[in-house]
């Protein structure tokens, strides 16, 4: 199986953290621009679904950003959002809703005192078939 | 037909598209949870099959983002 790996300043990590715990008790979303793997800027989201159980990010929105990473000559190569209560893993309804193979999905949990972040990649090659791979974070200085 | 998807220039070689008929022309996978912008408005999904593109127009298309803990 194919191995990935995503790069991530500590400063940008910290922004995620912060974001996150700001958010608080909701889940929070948000983009993540880059070249490659290498992760440049955050673009937090709001979360439309206000609550600490869901997100979704709002389509206008989505489009917007988009739009200003392609300025930017950015790719948006991840999709963060945080567990408040559960681990940095993928939910079942994450599985059943990320359909897009491109970014990598970043979870920032805080279960615990200190958060924790993993990322993962999900295909969905044919209708009953799902492969998930976990990607290796690399936290640059 | 010459048309901007996603930022890029492309031909799609049909006379007549609409929404729904050019996410298939581009293999779009689950195209019911896609959302579409056209020459910056967003289209509403219920009209998906009967609303037209046409030539030089400008398309966005993109993943409904969602999940849950």
């Amino acid at each position: 199986m194919e191995r990935y790996s995503f790069s991530i300043s500590k400063e940008i990590a910290e922004e995620l953290e912060t974001h996150a715990k700001a958010g608080l008790p909701n889940e929070t979303c948000g983009y993540l621009g880059g070249k490659d793997d290498v992760v440049t800027t955050f673009y937090p989201m709001v979360n439309v679904d206000a609550s600490p159980e869901h997100f979704s990010f709002d389509p206008e929105e989505q489009f917007a950003v988009v739009k200003e990473a392609r300025s930017k000559k950015e790719d948006l190569i991840g999709v963060y959002h945080s567990h408040p209560e559960t681990p940095a893993r993928l939910s079942e309804e994450d599985i059943n809703l990320f359909n897009d193979p491109n970014p990598t999905y970043i979870i920032v949990s805080l279960k615990d005192e200190e958060p924790s972040m993993n990322g993962f990649k999900v295909f969905k090659p044919s209708n009953d078939e799902i492969q998930i791979v976990k990607v290796e974070l690399k936290r640059e200085n | 037909m010459k048309l901007t998807i996603n930022g890029e220039e492309k031909i799609i070689e049909k006379d007549t598209l609409t929404i729904s008929t050019l996410l298939l022309a581009e293999s779009v996978k689950m195209p019911e949870m896609v959302s579409v912008e056209l020459n910056g408005e967003m289209v509403e999904r219920d009209v998906f099959d009967t609303q037209e593109v046409k030539e030089g127009d400008a398309l966005e298309f993109l993943y409904f983002m969602g999940g849950g803990q």
